[in-house]
């Protein structure tokens, strides 16, 4: 029997694959580091407080919008949609936020309850009718680009209130308000992730679906929590870009979900579902910014600054996946 | 070098996570023979066949084949020089035809662009089928043959690809009596022709029955190779697990008590029609019968997979509403599928993760999960069940199946359950593990929960169970005590 009361030989020391893992983890830090360094040392201007500030900022938005679009491809889903419904949540937003009319918290939950709305929609879908995500959020882009443009009769909505427009232009203790509410709003993810039971059964689910199932998990409740969360997500990120650009928009946000979808994917969130993290999806979305920031500040117009996004991307998953197969 | 072997390895070694998963394994296969291969999970076999086939690469040691070294690291590579492997989990692509899969990869001489010539090919595995004697059209569509069929199909593509090795991984696990006669006969039609086959099957009676040679390996060592003249069912166990085992079946410890389970008149059009039984606590509940009896059909049922057309649950008494897995598992009903990598465990989930998954919200205060108390809880399982693990955070896909069928009953313990339902606990699974989970199954019966096991294998529902249900073809033919029971008596009800 001696043999079967042994423990493994090895359990003290850190499994090999962890490490090996691990070093991928960390892939895309070093990386992301290292594009800092060089920008550092080819543009003397990037490595300022002011650069930096505006390039977390201006990350803020897609930054959001990823880390909803994260929680969706850990359960093996996507949503093509959020783009739109930031357009939604902008105009529903702007609405209720001209000067003198409501109080600011008003606007605020007005175009979160629209993005809400939209998530649930797809959830709703998704769950009772069995067609793929990406179908019904396809369906959902364009209904919601079509909302947008009904409710503002297709013209943006400006002249906004001064305490809406501070939302996403204003400063506390010289820190520009996105990026706080990025911090916290990273921390409330990572928490979702990670520690609650929602955040587990999201990796369950995308996981192994059927046996997530057999263990109890209600398919159809987290999957609708989580595509509910996404709109939800897109909408804070609606109000933010509404009120940095302090106009209602129903054209803005257009092509935003492939932004969001490669930052997740840069991050090292697995298309197939099961894995990713929120701190991998905040680099990703960091790296994005820096380089087109990095480019902008060479003067490398915005048509050359495309290809090289889309060699990053295509990179990230290649080296990825040479880094699983090596496993 | 000796010529009679057609296949030499010295000194094999290879790690994997820091561990040694082979160290210093070696291998002589002569021609035409069967050489079967045994070990009891995690002793090596897998990932020593993976090297064969080039999907693993050896850290150090020597491979000759044929008496030229071989050096090739690729699937394709290896099938060209003639070694092929019939997959525990059958590999084809079930929307192609038998002719299609048999020559996939290797329809034409012309490349990606080359034209394939179906009505050639169709002929070609018409003659490869019926040299085999085996009757599948080559124009079927691979998803409407049986596994032993799709098991056929395997072993002419390996034959097509001119094989003089093929290794077999336990290549009767689903199949009938009467599809292993036709796979025992062809295999010796193999040996005749001169090709040798490297045979990996936990059924003891098979190993006697069809092989020459056994070699045995534990804990990825090299322990022995001997004529399977010269061993015996015990020699053999002894060799494998480094002991003496004076029983397969641990002695029962369960008293019968109240009734937990009470099924009446459940039916499921097509699958299973109008079965009544009932299973105490500590009592262990056998069902037997052939496949498609209907067996994994009720077990599914109860556990609120599928849906029942007629027919009642009643649990301790109460009539229950199962609708989802979730209702049957806060109803005190845990289940334990055969399908262990579909239904049991998430692949890329630790081993802790995987253990609480059914019984989160007890480790949970609100929405937030108690590290903890997680943690404590997964540790104390580890121990309980004695998984064999590098630590509670290692993903369970790197475990062995034995330890993975660990991790699943794990799961399902930790919902407290009055019942469990154990679907082929112990298929793919080693002697050594065997018997700790027969243990285990004796263990929850003496705590009082209330066992119902399905098994393929006749031993095992005769030395573990009170009772034994007999289906057949979706039937209930026979409720039989132990004193009844006997393996002639259960057949002769399973082929009703």
């Amino acid at each position: 029997m001696e043999n079967l009361l042994k423990t493994d030989r090895n359990s003290t020391q850190k499994p090999y694959k962890t490490r090996i893992r691990g070093i991928g983890r960390y892939g895309i830090f070093i990386a992301f580091m290292l594009i800092c360094l060089v920008l550092s040392v080819v543009t003397p201007k990037f490595l300022t407080v002011s650069n930096l500030l505006i390039v977390v900022t201006q990350v803020s938005i897609n930054a959001l919008l990823a880390f909803g679009v994260t929680f969706v491809i850990i359960t093996g889903g996507i949503d093509l949609s959020i783009g739109s419904i930031v357009a939604v949540t902008s105009v529903v937003a702007a609405m209720f936020a001209h000067p003198d009319s409501y109080p600011v918290i008003v606007p605020i939950l007005a175009g979160l309850a629209a993005g809400l709305l939209l998530g649930a929609f797809n959830g709703l879908v998704i769950t009772k009718s069995k067609v793929p995500p990406f179908i019904v959020t396809l369906g959902t882009m364009t209904i919601g680009r079509g909302l947008a443009l009904i409710l503002s009769k297709g013209r943006p909505i400006s002249n906004l209130s001064d305490s809406f427009n501070f939302i996403g232009g204003g400063q506390l203790a010289g820190i520009p308000t996105p990026i706080i509410i990025l911090i916290v709003l990273f921390i409330v993810c990572s928490v979702v992730l990670k520690k609650t039971v929602l955040g587990r059964y999201m990796y369950a689910v995308g996981g192994n679906e059927p046996a997530a199932r057999a263990s109890g998990i209600q398919l159809n409740k987290v999957k609708m929590v989580v595509y509910t969360l996404c709109g939800g997500l897109a909408a804070l990120a609606g109000i933010l870009l509404t009120s940095r650009i302090t106009t209602g928009q129903p054209n803005a946000g257009v092509g935003f979900e492939l932004d969001a979808i490669a930052a997740a994917i840069i991050g090292g969130t697995s298309t197939t579902g099961g894995t990713g993290t929120m701190t991998g999806t905040l680099i990703g979305a960091l790296l994005i910014g820096v380089i087109s920031n990095g480019l902008d500040l060479m003067n490398v117009t915005s048509y050359y600054q495309q290809v090289v996004m889309g060699i990053i991307i295509i990179g990230a998953v290649v080296l990825d996946s040479l880094n699983q197969t090596k496993n | 070098m000796n010529p009679d072997y057609i296949l030499t390895v010295h000194g094999l070694t290879k790690s994997f996570s820091g561990v040694k998963a082979l160290d210093q394994v070696q291998l002589n296969l002569r021609k035409g023979e069967v050489h079967a291969l045994m070990g009891e999970n995690g002793a090596g076999k897998s990932t020593f066949m993976k090297i064969l086939i080039g999907l693993h690469t050896p850290d150090s040691g020597e491979i000759f084949f044929e008496g030229s070294e071989l050096k090739a690291s690729h699937v394709s590579e290896m099938l060209k020089k003639g070694i092929s492997m019939i997959h525990q989990e059958i590999l084809i692509v079930p929307e192609l035809t038998v002719a299609q899969n048999i020559f996939l990869g290797r329809e034409t001489n012309g490349g990606l662009f080359g034209w394939i010539d179906e009505k050639k090919l169709n002929q070609q595995a018409a003659v490869l089928l019926e040299q085999m004697g085996v009757s599948i059209s080559p124009t079927a569509k691979m998803k409407y043959l049986s596994v032993a069929e799709m098991q056929m199909v395997e072993i002419a593509k390996a034959l097509s690809n001119d094989a003089r090795v093929i290794i077999m991984d336990e290549p009767t696990s689903a199949l009938s009596d009467k599809e292993v006669a036709t796979l025992f006969s062809i295999i010796k039609d193999l040996k005749q022709k001169g090709v040798a086959i490297i045979y990996i099957s936990h059924k003891m009676d098979e190993i006697f029955e069809i092989s020459d040679t056994i070699t045995v390996l534990r804990d990825g060592k090299y322990i022995d190779t001997r004529p399977a003249a010269d061993l015996t069912i015990n020699s053999l166990i002894q060799l494998m697990v480094g002991r003496e085992i004076d029983s397969l079946f641990p002695e029962p410890t369960g008293h019968k008590g109240a009734e937990i389970l009470s099924v009446k008149n459940l039916s499921r059009a097509g699958k299973f029609s109008d079965i009544t039984f009932e299973v105490h606590a500590g009592e262990v509940l056998g069902i037997a019968g052939l496949m498609g009896a209907g067996r994994t059909e009720i077990a599914r049922a109860i556990f609120g997979l599928d849906a029942v057309d007629s027919g009642e649950i009643y649990l301790k008494g109460k009539q229950l509403i199962i609708k989802t897995p979730q209702d049957a598992i806060r109803q005190g009903i845990g289940y334990v599928s055969e399908d262990r990598k579909g239904l049991g465990f998430i692949p890329g989930l630790s081993v802790k993760h995987n253990i609480t998954l059914s019984s989160l919200p007890n480790h949970a205060r609100g929405l937030f999960i108690q590290d903890k108390s997680e943690a404590a809880t997964a540790t104390k399982m580890i121990a309980d069940l004695r998984i064999k693990t590098a630590g509670m955070d290692q993903k369970v896909m790197y475990l062995s199946g034995g330890n993975q069928q660990k991790v699943v009953i794990g799961k399902v313990l930790l919902a407290s359950p009055d019942l469990v339902i154990l679907d082929e606990p112990t298929r793919g699974i080693d002697v050594g593990a065997k018997f700790e989970i027969y243990k285990l199954i004796n263990r929850l019966v003496s705590d009082g929960i209330a066992v119902i096991m399905i098994s393929s294998e006749l031993p095992e529902i005769l030395g573990m169970s009170d009772r034994i249900l007999v289906l057949s073809q979706g039937k209930q033919t026979a409720l039989l005590s132990k004193a009844e029971a006997t393996q002639e008596t259960i057949m002769s009800y399973a082929v009703h």
